[in-house]
């Protein structure tokens, strides 16, 4: 009886076959240098100092430029989703723990702010951000992404249920401010939540692509997703930057892909599927 | 006691609002204001005012636009295509996703955490890179599979033709995303209680019976909101065939309905008219959105 499942193991190995195979072809495609990239099977990785070579061109490429996109995509995400984190988990608790006036209003409003599509924000916000001046700035993309609805969301639904109301009960008893719960109560005990809302954050901004695509015409403010994407559309007449495009494209998802596995053990998925329960 | 009632009574006083309010300002800021302005230009247009070189000014006329918009041939195609594209990405995604979600949810199934793992891991790909990887494998003159297809003298496959780019395309999508509805499943898998499982095994239930008959109904509500996120996603695609289109003149500019709406706000430098086709589809995605959460109340009356 307690012999493995032999078809659900083969299912899901296969699923997992699917799953890595482009990202294991990645790796062989940028050990290519230029010229075995179309003239060798792409499907097993050469090792004529193909990736080294690679990685030196794309060091090279507008001076730099690759690793500047890099270290964009890194202020984009990290400096945004760490500014989503503060205003929701803030937001949230206010929501979650008191019963104020316009609460239902807000919570209204964030949920019909869910449904909105991306692009008609994008060209009102594009057209009003021109307007003050701060079109193709790093603030033009770190602003319209700070706020997010279904953040605020699942701080609300996590507050509510990791926060018990004695525990602040007991903070007022003590005579701390409401201020001082939501910093030195609230924050800590809703760290597993905010965590996995910065991960959801992050994600969701390293990999856009038309918030950015729309605010930003200079090259040196690009984050990795519009640089590897301008590096494409100039490859259809110049071949040899398929390469770059290779090799850029692996590097730049080694650190997300750090990020994911490093803190897999911190992401709270349940409170996802909790959201998505209802 | 005392004092815990009074500090009650007193109440927080603008505590809430002062934690709310960052976040209240930018919403205003970057949803309702752009929302308004949105909807303002679509009622808007640049015409010529007065004879031969006049001045192009901001005029109102009314919902000219939306009769552009709804009258548009590129849109038409491009909503037709879009619908191609989501018959096959939605139902492909959430059924991968309920199989193996239900997959790891069956006791003794080996590689548990790597193939979970596995399959999550595209999840964090951008879709730009996404469209790179599987638009290389797509290319003749790069692809493994075309390649091996020729070695092996067989005909090989066109990842761009009439019919295949619509599964070329979908397939980017699904790659992506399958994975994460996966793992948002099988959490709530996870989160039922067991006794509901023990009842129908002593009975004699298979485990193909107890993820027909039990687990599939219990996960309607996961499965109806994950669903709607998939529709918003279709009707919101975007990335996918954009980036495709620079390695393919199979994708034009105008491909699929937000490719309509970046081309005639801001190639075509007709942001009224890319305004009021925008307009439109944040409606039609609010429908929908709502169409759903009917079903999904419905659903739950009825088994309440």
């Amino acid at each position: 009886m307690n012999r493995l499942k032999i078809v659900p193991t083969i299912v899901l190995v296969i699923g997992a076959l699917y799953s890595l195979a482009p990202i294991l072809w990645l790796v062989f495609a940028s050990t290519k240098g230029p010229g075995e990239l179309f003239t060798t099977f792409s499907g097993f990785p050469s090792f004529n100092g193909g990736f080294a070579e690679n990685v030196s061109q794309l060091n090279a490429y507008g001076g730099g430029r690759f690793w500047k996109w890099t270290l964009n995509s890194l202020i984009y995400a990290g400096g945004g989703a760490f500014l989503t984190v503060l205003v929701s988990a803030a937001c949230g608790f206010a929501m979650a723990k008191y019963r104020f006036h316009g609460r239902a209003v807000i919570l209204g409003s964030l949920l019909a702010g869910v449904l909105v599509p991306g692009i008609t924000l994008s060209i009102p916000q594009y057209l009003l951000l021109s307007s003050t001046g701060l079109v193709g700035t790093y603030w033009s993309v770190i602003l319209p992404s700070v706020i997010s609805p279904y953040s605020i969301y699942l701080c609300q639904v996590y507050a509510a249920a990791s926060i018990p109301d004695e525990m602040l009960e007991a903070g007022r008893v003590d005579g701390a401010s409401e201020f001082r719960m939501l910093w030195s109560i609230a924050f800590p005990v809703m760290m597993p939540g905010l965590v996995t809302v910065f991960l959801l954050q992050f994600i969701g901004i390293w990999n856009n692509f038309l918030l950015p695509y729309i605010m930003l015409a200079n090259d040196d403010r690009f984050p990795l997703t519009v640089g590897l994407y301008s590096l494409l559309n100039r490859g259809a007449s110049q071949p040899a930057l398929y390469t770059l495009v290779i090799t850029g494209a692996l590097i730049s998802i080694i650190p997300i892909f750090a990020l994911f596995l490093f803190l897999q053990r911190y992401w709270k998925l349940d409170l996802v599927a909790g959201g998505v329960k209802g | 006691m005392t004092t815990v009632s009074r500090r009650r009574r007193r109440g927080p006083g603008a505590a809430p609002y002062l934690m709310a309010l960052p976040a209240v300002v930018l919403f205003i800021a970057f949803f309702l204001i752009p929302i308004g302005y949105a909807i303002w230009l679509s009622l808007h247009a640049m015409r010529v005012r007065g004879k031969g070189f006049g001045v192009r000014t901001e005029v109102f006329v009314g919902m000219e636009n939306y009769v552009t918009a709804i009258t548009d041939s590129a849109m038409y195609e491009a909503l037709v295509r879009m619908l191609a594209y989501g018959v096959i990405m939605v139902p492909v995604t959430m059924g991968l996703a309920l199989s193996f979600a239900l997959m790891l949810d069956v006791p003794r199934v080996g590689l548990k955490g790597f193939t979970r793992i596995s399959i999550f891991l595209p999840y964090a790909v951008p879709g730009v890179i996404a469209s790179v990887l599987w638009g290389f494998t797509y290319l003749p003159a790069v692809s493994p599979i075309t390649r091996a297809f020729t070695e092996l003298g067989l005909p090989a496959p066109d990842f761009f033709g009439d019919v295949s780019i619509y599964f070329s395309i979908a397939n980017i999508a699904i790659w992506g995303s399958v994975g994460f509805n996966m793992v948002v499943l099988y959490t709530a898998l996870r989160a039922m209680p067991a006794e509901v499982y023990e009842a129908a095994k002593i009975d004699g239930a298979s485990e193909w019976q107890i993820a027909w008959r039990i687990k599939i109904p219990l996960l309607a509500p996961a499965l109806i909101m994950t669903s709607v996120f998939s529709l918003i996603g279709m009707l919101q695609v975007f990335s996918e065939p954009n980036t495709v289109k620079s390695v393919t003149n199979s994708i034009t500019p105008d491909w699929v309905p937000l490719m309509r709406i970046y081309q005639q706000a801001f190639i075509e430098n007709d942001v009224y008219l890319g305004s009021a086709t925008s307009v439109l589809l944040a409606l039609v995605t609010v429908l929908l959105s709502l169409a759903a959460l009917a079903v999904f109340r419905l659903r739950a009356r009825r088994s309440a």
